[in-house]
């Protein structure tokens, strides 16, 4: 079982979250603007990448909020975790 | 039974506490502090068990976790009886009943041995080859056959009575492990004030220190300084000692899973005990402090019961007084076995150790053991004897050739094939192994998780340099580094040769060299495998069976991939291991499952009316984790005559249904209407306060999530009820967009939904029955219409009162505070006798909405119906520029005429009643597979038309008014006609309660 | 129309309030989900109706049978005893007057025990994941989280825990405390 760091509870267990898939994919402002092929990519296409990946995450049975998180999917090591609408952190410099 | 080979004055079992169990049917004694494999060797008792595929006599083999063959089930009474238990770990206990397994009818006389005779032609993949054809003979004759003989033990058949719980607990340091490095660890990780947890799987603390009878730690004894250490240990609070608890599972972030076998050594446990108990361990640091297996040796009939690993002749020497043999013959290629050579002749056995080494190549171990009792340079070519080993046939070593063999007698075999570090947990904590071919053996080499090893595990092997890793391991774990010197002597013999099979001047293809003892799988085996072209050691692991048995390969994971790499002349780290899952040793159903059983198996929910109702004699049904009253038979009736009964009550007079599971949430905020707006496809602008709303809910791809109705209490403040298993899902929903997306809408959302209790007060005398108990609110049809919500007060408490219906009739739904709900509905219950009351169930009210055409979310709809398939799209805003599902709405396939739409179906015969899930067809001549049309989603016979109704989805449904189709019954087809999706009240005129022919018209 | 019944409906909970024993039933009480918006260095009011709010997340202010625990950034579970919630539904409006906030009685949602003696954490950890030794969760300390299968709120005003959970989920979170301290007994 994961140990989460939630930012605003500290370090919790899995069982209290729940993961929300790929951060970063903002609700299109217009979607009437967007054609079909687009509208399905914002809807479905997700990627998976092996290593670091940006994903939304909630801590449903804990305070209650959504949160971001940097987590390599080979190790399951959180990186960093940040609030919702702050952008993802610049983590280049070899973490 | 005498013990006449337990050896006076030795070990530590406690002889003032003599005790008694059955093997086989005879009685066995021994003494506490025995586990059963020692107890049965005091007896003489060699014979424990007969292999799983050869049916082979054996013995055992170790004196612990790594036990292969000596396997029993173990009685400990009705409800409490367990296969595959290692003897060398059960305790012995006191009217334990205890049988060996994988025989009949005997253990000293069994038919399956006739396997062993054949072992020719069941050679690795033998099932594989042989089972293959004609494929006719599969089902019926290999595979039952295959089946009888598989598996091991006998599956208990009741359920099982112990008791079972979970602890999760934390710590600073969790030492798994307490040999020499693990006390040493726990030591200086207490030391440092740090919350420190010490486990050890056996039922006394000390590891290989309990069998050391010549070693001195600081000038005591090996048994008194783990007397200090345990004692110091007790003595700091921060300090927990869990014995009989196996480390199984580590996992990630440093959480560990033990389990701890709290009662099954006591013969009459308190009942409040639990039979184990499941410790979930978050630790910061881990110290893994896990030991070493020894390996046996490779050459033929190595199997034979006597035939044991030579550190297991010591520990039942020296721990348990025991001797396995009174001749006792060592064969080792390395310096431990001398050792235990030594420790045998001190207790007055007559040893003989054969070493593979030549004399030159021996060190000071050399010294342990007089020139005579010393073969060097020798190997082992076989062994004698039927259900007992006789002899050992042994053959000196010249230059690589075998000499002349030569037989030397005895009742016994202690094997030293070397040391395997045990790695398990490191590898689990997906550590990197890395291989030093100076010990033979992979080591832990780089951490993932907060984790270090010490000692044996690590390939240390010497006791000072144990001692002294287990005490940096557990400084450092605990963030205060220090050494320590441990001041042991003597010298450790420590240093083996590595050798795969041993060499041997007969037929390599007729020698069965033993290397699984559980699995039965030979040196020849994993050669053959390889010749067949499995060179990947994972496929020669599974080709084989090596290692996959209930012991997991702990003797003989290193001989199989020795071997593989001697054969395809590779280094060792080039053919890799096999990886190693949790758990370590095999973990009870039970524990895993703790108290997840019986009543706390799963949360039962229940509504507050729940036992008014049970009392009423209601059957119940499971809606997610509720259970709602379903139907309320009277003496003599069935589920049909009950339902029908219940609609008609509320068709011709009232009836009650407790609808408080719905979900419900109270939507707050100066922006709610612009959130509701967002979220539902209508429009929420205009609804006034006081007037309720049915709202469908979509998710962003268009198809329906949820529905239920919308009261706005407020400008600001708006009561959403959803679909009782959509509650959470809703919730969570609305919660992600509040967020995630429109962080800047003022909204709060708050689960109401165990906040109030709702009554539903369904029919056309629905008003006269809550009359005299409501306050404060004008119930006449001018002030009160359908759709509207108010506040006041029933029965003295705070009610948000509505009028809405879901059976087509006049009707409230009372919302009450959910304590009042019982006092509320018994009232109306108790006043609306003169009307003849009714309370109703779920199916009652699924077959009234179906009657009226109303959806349920989850019945009509599946995650792939829009609105305007089940016929809702004037539900659709066309005001609104976006909610969520609009954009999708809007896809070329939403509007497509065939899509499957809502209608209503009639049994052409005016009889049947369909299925639900039935498939519907246009023509039943076609050609398989038929172009299906769609399904049946509901359907009922309905009580009030006294005809069957269905609800079902049909391709292009709406343009086939009127026409004739197939639907599938369990014999064929039957006929229906589609009709529109309303059976009763198409104008929707009996909310108003005037019913024709009702008694209220 | 016949006259109207004079009759006052009394309240039912789920489970009867008990006295003794390590897992207690306690009696009935008001509460309030208090919520306002939380962005980080916003300045939030200190108290309201009475209740100290001062506390950081997780966190429990008051007195055992009168407290405010702060359950996310901008969230408080406000628990008093029952009737005392009439007069704080006002109370708090007119405290936070002019602020945005969202408050919703749940007084009936809840179930909530009492856990006190020495094996109290012992017997919630046989379901809680959380560390809730006196340095990990001292008194004072306020959560939401998992007992088992079911979604809680843990309390520690004082050296006892209180535990909450919604009304229906009680029975399953009684029968699994009481299992978790039969050992105990």
């Amino acid at each position: 079982m994961l140990l989460v760091p939630c930012p605003y509870c500290g370090p919790r267990p899995e069982v209290e979250f729940r993961c929300g898939g790929e951060a970063h994919i903002a609700r299109p402002a217009d979607p009437d603007a967007l054609d079909d092929a687009a509208w399905a990519e914002y809807l479905f296409a997700r990627t998976s990448p092996k290593g670091v990946h940006a994903e939304r995450w909630l801590h449903a049975h804990g305070c209650g909020r959504w949160f971001n998180a940097l987590r390599n999917t080979v190790s399951d090591a959180f990186i960093t975790t940040y609030e919702m609408g702050e952008p993802r952190p610049d983590i280049t410099g070899g973490r | 039974m005498a013990q006449d080979f337990r050896i006076p004055g030795r070990g530590r079992v406690d002889r003032t506490k003599p005790i008694a169990f059955t093997f086989n049917g005879r009685t066995v004694e021994g003494y506490e502090g025995d586990t059963l494999a020692s107890a049965l060797l005091a007896s003489g008792i060699r014979l424990m068990g007969r292999s799983f595929k050869y049916h082979r006599p054996r013995g055992v083999l170790t004196h612990g976790a790594d036990e292969p063959n000596a396997l029993f089930q173990v009685d400990r009474g009705p409800g409490r009886a367990d296969p595959n238990n290692r003897a060398t770990v059960v305790e012995a206990v006191a009217g334990l009943k205890v049988s060996s397994q994988n025989h009949w009818p005997s253990l000293e006389h069994d038919i399956g041995q006739v396997n062993d005779l054949v072992a020719p032609v069941l050679t690795a993949g033998f099932y594989y080859k042989t089972f293959m054809w004609p494929r006719s003979f599969w089902d019926k004759l290999y595979e039952p056959a295959i089946r009888a003989a598989a598996g091991l033990g006998v599956a208990p058949d009741a359920p099982d009575a112990d008791r079972y719980v979970h602890r999760n607990t934390h710590c600073d340091v969790l030492v798994v492990g307490a040999g020499p490095a693990g006390l040493a660890a726990a030591l200086a990780a207490s030391e440092a004030g740090k919350r420190v947890i010490l486990a050890d799987e056996q039922a006394e603390m000390g590891g290989s220190l309990l069998a050391d009878l010549t070693a001195t730690i600081d000038g005591k004894t090996a048994s008194a300084f783990v007397a200090y250490a345990l004692k110091t240990l007790a003595g700091r609070a921060n300090a927990t000692l869990l014995n009989r608890t196996t480390a199984f599972g580590y996992y990630n972030h440093n959480h560990v899973v033990l389990t701890e076998r709290v009662t099954d050594h006591l013969a009459a446990p308190d009942a409040k005990l639990p039979r184990e108990r499941l410790w979930q361990v978050r630790a910061k640091e881990v110290v893994l402090a896990t030991g070493a297996h020894e390996r046996p040796l490779g050459f033929a009939d190595n199997d034979r019961p006597g035939i044991m690993l030579a550190e297991s002749v010591r520990t039942y020497v020296n721990r348990y007084g025991v001797a396995p043999g009174r001749r006792i013959v060592f064969a080792t290629n390395g310096a431990s076995a001398y050792r235990a050579a030594a420790d045998a002749k001190a207790a007055g056995l007559d040893v003989t150790l054969v070493d593979l080494r030549p004399e030159a190549e021996i060190g000071p171990e050399r010294a342990l053991l007089s020139g005579n009792e010393l073969l060097a340079g020798h190997t082992v070519v076989g062994s004698t004897g039927g259900k007992a080993v006789t002899g050992l046939i042994v053959a000196p070593l010249s230059a690589g050739r075998v000499g002349a063999r030569r037989t030397l007698a005895c009742d016994c075999v202690g094997m030293s094939g070397g040391w395997t570090p045990a790695v398990h947990l490191f590898s689990q904590s997906r550590g990197k192994l890395t291989f030093r071919t100076e010990i033979d053996a992979f080591v832990p080499g780089s951490s993932v998780q907060a984790e270090r090893s010490a000692g044996a595990c690590k390939g240390t092997y010497d006791l000072a340099g144990i001692l002294a890793e287990g005490w940096t391991a557990g400084a450092e774990a605990a963030g205060v580094p220090s050494t320590r010197a441990f001041a042991a002597a003597p010298a450790t013999p420590t240093g083996f040769r590595a050798a795969r099979v041993l060499p041997t001047d007969a037929d390599p293809k007729k020698v069965r060299a033993f290397l699984d003892f559980q699995n039965d799988v030979t040196a020849k085996d994993i050669g053959l495998a390889v010749r067949e072209g499995f060179e990947s050691v994972e496929h020669v692991k599974r080709y084989t069976t090596n290692g996959m048995a209930t012991d997991q390969g702990k003797t003989s994971n290193m001989a199989a991939l020795g071997l593989v790499s001697e054969i395809l002349a590779k280094d060792i780290p080039q053919v890799g291991t096999t990886t190693f899952r949790p758990p370590y040793t095999p973990v009870t159903f039970g524990a895993i499952v703790g108290t997840a059983r019986g009543e706390t198996f799963d949360p039962i929910r229940t509504a507050p009316v729940h036992e008014w109702a049970a009392k009423q004699g209601a059957k119940f049904e499971n809606v997610a984790l509720w259970r709602r009253a379903w139907y309320f038979p009277k003496p003599g009736e069935d589920m049909h005559a009950a339902v029908a009964r219940e609609c008609r009550a509320v068709r011709e007079s009232v009836g009650l249904l407790d609808a408080s599971t719905l979900g419900k949430i109270e939507v707050m905020g100066p922006d709610a209407a612009e959130f509701m707006n967002r979220m539902y496809p209508n429009g929420w602008t205009k609804l006034e306060p006081g007037k309720c709303r049915y709202g469908l809910m979509l998710k962003e791809d268009g198809f329906i999530l949820d529905d239920g109705i919308v009261a706005r209490m407020a400008p600001d403040r708006f009561h959403v009820t959803t679909s009782t298993s959509g509650a959470p899902r809703v919730m969570a929903h609305m919660e992600d967009y509040l967020q995630t997306e429109w962080p800047d809408l003022d909204v709060f959302l708050t689960s109401i939904t165990e906040q109030w209790g709702v009554i539903a007060v369904q029919g056309p005398r629905a008003r006269e029955v809550i009359a005299p108990f409501v306050s404060g609110i004008d119930l006449s049809p001018e002030a009160f219409p359908q759709m509207a919500v108010r506040e006041g007060e029933i029965l003295g408490v705070p009610t948000r009162l509505m009028r809405v219906s879901f059976t087509g009739e006049l009707g409230f739904e009372i919302n009450v505070p959910a304590d009042f709900t019982q006092a509320v509905w018994e009232a109306l219950f108790a006043y609306g006798q003169r009307f003849g009351i009714t309370p109703y169930g779920t199916e009652a009210m699924h077959v009234l909405r179906a009657e009226r055409g109303f959806i349920i979310v989850g019945q009509e709809t599946d995650g792939t119906v829009t609105p305007d398939d089940v016929g809702l799209s004037g539900m659709i805003s066309k005001a609104k520029k976006d909610f969520v599902g609009k954009r999708s709405l809007a896809r070329p396939d939403m509007a497509r005429a065939d899509r499957k739409q809502l209608v209503g179906l009639l049994s052409a015969d005016g009889r049947t009643v369909l299925e639900e899930g039935a498939q519907i067809v246009a023509d039943t001549q076609q050609a398989l597979p038929m172009k299906m049309l769609g399904h049946v989603t509901s359907s009922y016979l309905s009580p009030t038309l006294n005809h069957p109704i269905a609800l079902a989805v049909i391709s292009g449904g709406r343009a086939r008014m009127g026409e004739t189709l197939f639907v599938t019954t369990p014999a064929g087809f039957t006929a229906v006609k589609v009709v529109a999706p309303v059976f009763l009240d198409p104008e929707g005129k009996r909310v108003e309660g005037l019913v024709e022919g009702g008694v209220h018209a | 129309m016949p006259e109207p019944v004079a009759i006052h409906a009394r309240r039912a909970p789920i489970l009867a309030p008990s006295a003794s024993s390590a897992v207690r039933v306690l009696p009935a009480a008001d509460r309030f989900v208090l919520q306002m918006k939380a962005p980080r260095g916003a300045v939030l009011p200190s108290a309201a109706g009475g209740f100290d709010l001062s506390g950081p997340l997780n966190s429990v202010r008051g007195r055992p049978e009168r407290f405010a625990a702060r359950l996310g950034p901008g969230e408080w579970l406000l628990v008093c005893p029952e009737g005392e919630g009439t007069a704080t539904e006002p109370a708090i409006a007119s405290d936070l007057a002019g602020r945005f906030f969202s408050l919703v009685a749940v007084g009936h949602r809840n179930a909530a025990f009492l856990l006190s003696g020495p094996h109290a954490a012992d017997i919630l950890n046989a379901g809680i994941a959380l560390d809730l030794s006196d340095t990990a969760f001292p008194p004072g300390s306020a959560t939401r989280t998992l007992l088992g299968k079911t979604e809680v709120v843990l309390v520690r005003v004082g050296e006892a825990f209180r535990l909450e959970c919604w009304r229906s989920f009680a029975p399953y979170v009684h029968a699994f405390l009481q299992d978790a301290a039969r050992e105990f007994a």
